[in-house]
């Protein structure tokens, strides 16, 4: 695998929906995806985050059937989906800017699929209203598209692509155009929608907030590999790489040596029982606590910094530590009112992930870039 | 804000200028057509005896059927051949698209008096098409009958007048977003299914348009038939011509050329009905 390790947190194979096997993608000598292999599980929530450029639109794409591999397969139970044409694919998408036709009707337009499909008219008729009220958007049946805000555009699009109780249900960034509360309200809707008709969503962001909220699993994305693959809780707490630990919330990277049994990270250490050598470990801000009298337990690092800034939001702050020796480390701590000068910080060895080095083959200078 | 004083300056050039060149000769035109000619003089007598012949005269008449059916004939053809056209540029042409635009529109930077004598070239009975025919022995003699008839006057206005189709149906298809495609084939459309459901009814407009430019340009055309139409191929213009000319019946002339008036107003004015019925952004 190239990148960084992928977690064993697959689906078994026992109930895999959908298979992509080593799927490669150039565009001309641009290499766009390499060497992906991903099983989605019936009625999973499934989402593939990365970056702008990342592969995820294409993967998507090439699941949707407009866009050919150029190598490897995608199966969804025992048919081989790469070779069918887009319209001869169980699968339907959402797209981004919705793709509603706008010379038809709302009730045309999720009317569609069934009827080039030649359904009776009668049974078309009682579908479209089924899934207008799941969606919520049975009273805007003889609208135009155009006259419908976003959101309700938004409702629509999905209300097409249900109708025609596809197996597997791909959405890319439907939620990117709408405005902050109206993405939020919209997003538990998908959620609980998606839970209640049970189909597979596998769903296209960049945003890592909307990715933990909903996804069962994150497929996270980098130029074109995949980093790593796990529910939004291991990823969060078990990152696999650097990149991965910051790309998803934040953290503090300590760079280190083992050496007889001991972490060295600038003025931190602490033992550990792996072999000898150059480490990298991820200590999530809110790990870091003030160090009370009670914290004297082994398998804790105990180190002392000063405050040089302190970022109050609400429930908690995020303080900037200075530790000396040119390293700072960031806690998110309970607010408790302002702190300033020189105080003992703790945090659990448990609490120091292990990752692997980011600066492989990947070179798009992420290092230097922090995630909000 | 601009002064009054300014937007008079600016505006009564052009206002003057339609005035003088368009609403003063139409308004004499209209005058025109209801006075009549007595004994070779023009005598001020108003009366409806110039729109009566136009529609008891049977070789008005004739004219009047024959010229709707010249000008439905090569709205028609260059339809067939526009659209298609267009459709491929739009869809199908990849990067050679910009050099194929380019060749559909240089024939409009060739004069159209210039193209009519090719074509009189091409049909004529020692022309182009018969010194082909002949050589390669699938005809012994000349073929007369390609020019001075009314498919001559087709054929001419077709290839004339097939870039002004091409134009705005091209301009339509290019304006179809693509991920619309993209969704009808994603809800089960294949490409027949796609065309027919999705991009033919939004390029309505521009086929509209295009057939619009087509139909009035060619209900007035002067050149086409006296060029390569002849006698058998005589349209309304060319009746005008000679009213106004030789046959000095200005009365008469102008009555028809009122009726053309109409007939391009009351099509313009349909097609953008439906073109309004039609259009979604």
């Amino acid at each position: 695998m190239s990148g960084g390790a992928i977690s064993p947190d697959h689906a078994t194979l026992g109930d895999a929906l959908l298979e992509i096997r080593s799927v490669a993608k150039n565009f001309g000598a641009a290499c766009v995806l390499k060497n992906i292999s991903l099983q989605i599980a019936a009625g999973e929530f499934l989402t593939l985050l990365g970056e702008s450029g990342s592969g995820k639109t294409t993967l998507l794409r090439l699941i949707a059937g407009f866009e050919q591999p150029t190598s490897g397969e995608i199966w969804i139970g025992n048919e081989r989906l790469d070779s069918l044409p887009p319209y001869k694919r169980r699968v339907n998408t959402v797209f981004q800017n919705y793709a509603l036709f706008p010379h038809l009707s709302v009730r045309e337009n999720v009317a569609y699929g069934p009827r080039v499909k030649s359904a009776p008219k009668a049974e078309i008729a009682a579908r479209v209203e089924e899934v207008l009220r799941m969606v919520k958007m049975n009273s805007f049946a003889d609208a135009r598209p155009g006259t419908l805000s976003g959101g309700q555009q938004q409702r629509i699009a999905l209300a097409r692509a249900l109708i025609n109780r596809p197996r597997l249900l791909l959405l890319d960034e439907p939620l990117s155009a709408l405005d902050a509360n109206l993405r939020k309200q919209m997003q538990s809707e998908l959620k609980a929608l998606q839970r209640e008709i049970g189909i597979a969503f596998l769903f296209v962001t960049h945003d890592q907030d909307e990715a933990m909220a909903l996804s069962d699993r994150i497929a996270l994305l980098r130029g074109g590999s995949l980093e790593q693959v796990a529910s939004p809780r291991d990823i969060y707490s078990r990152p696999a790489t650097a990149y991965t630990a910051e790309f998803i919330g934040q953290t503090n990277l300590l760079r280190g040596e083992i050496n007889n049994g001991v972490v060295r990270c600038g003025r931190l250490q602490w033992k550990t029982s792996e072999a000898n050598g150059p480490a990298l470990f991820s200590v999530r801000p809110e790990a870091i606590h003030l160090a009370g009298s009670e914290d004297d337990a082994t398998g804790v690092v105990r180190f002392r910094g000063t405050i040089r800034q302190q970022i109050y939001s609400g429930a908690s702050e995020l303080l900037e530590i200075d530790c000396g020796e040119n390293q700072s480390l960031r806690a998110r701590i309970p607010a408790s009112g302002p702190l300033t000068g020189a105080h003992e910080f703790v945090f659990s060895t448990r609490d120091a992930v292990r990752v692997t080095e980011s600066s492989d083959a990947h070179e798009l200078g992420r290092k230097d870039h922090e995630p909000q | 804000m601009y002064s009054r004083a300014y937007k008079t300056v600016i505006a009564a050039p052009p206002l003057l200028w339609v005035c003088l060149f368009l609403l003063l000769p139409y308004a004499l035109m209209l005058a025109h057509s209801f006075w009549i000619v007595r004994d070779g003089f023009l005598v001020h007598n108003w009366n409806l005896q110039n729109y009566r012949a136009l529609f008891t005269n049977p070789l008005y008449v004739q004219v009047f059927l024959r010229t709707a059916r010249i000008a439905a004939s090569v709205t028609l053809c260059s339809m067939l051949l526009g659209y298609p056209l267009a459709y491929y540029l739009s869809f199908h042409a990849g990067p050679r698209k910009e050099v194929l635009y380019q060749l559909v529109i240089v024939p409009l930077w060739v004069s159209y008096l210039v193209r009519g004598y090719a074509w009189k070239t091409i049909l004529g009975s020692d022309g182009v098409l018969n010194g082909l025919l002949q050589y390669l022995h699938i005809t012994r003699e000349p073929v007369s009958f390609f020019l001075y008839s009314p498919f001559a006057v087709v054929l001419m206005l077709t290839h004339i007048y097939t870039p002004f189709v091409f134009l705005p149906i091209y301009a339509a298809l290019e304006h179809i977003p693509r991920p619309l495609i993209e969704a009808s084939q994603d809800l089960g459309a294949d490409r027949r299914a796609t065309f027919l459901r999705v991009i033919l009814p939004l390029s309505i407009p521009g086929l509209l348009s295009g057939a619009t430019f087509a139909f009035v340009l060619s209900v007035g055309d002067f050149l086409a038939p006296l060029l390569v139409g002849g006698p058998s191929a005589t349209m309304l213009a060319n009746i005008v011509q000679s009213l106004f000319g030789a046959a000095y019946d200005w009365p008469l002339g102008a009555a028809i050329s009122v009726s053309i008036v109409l007939i391009t107003i009351s099509v313009l004015f349909l097609t953008e009905r439906l073109e309004k019925r039609w259009s979604f952004r």
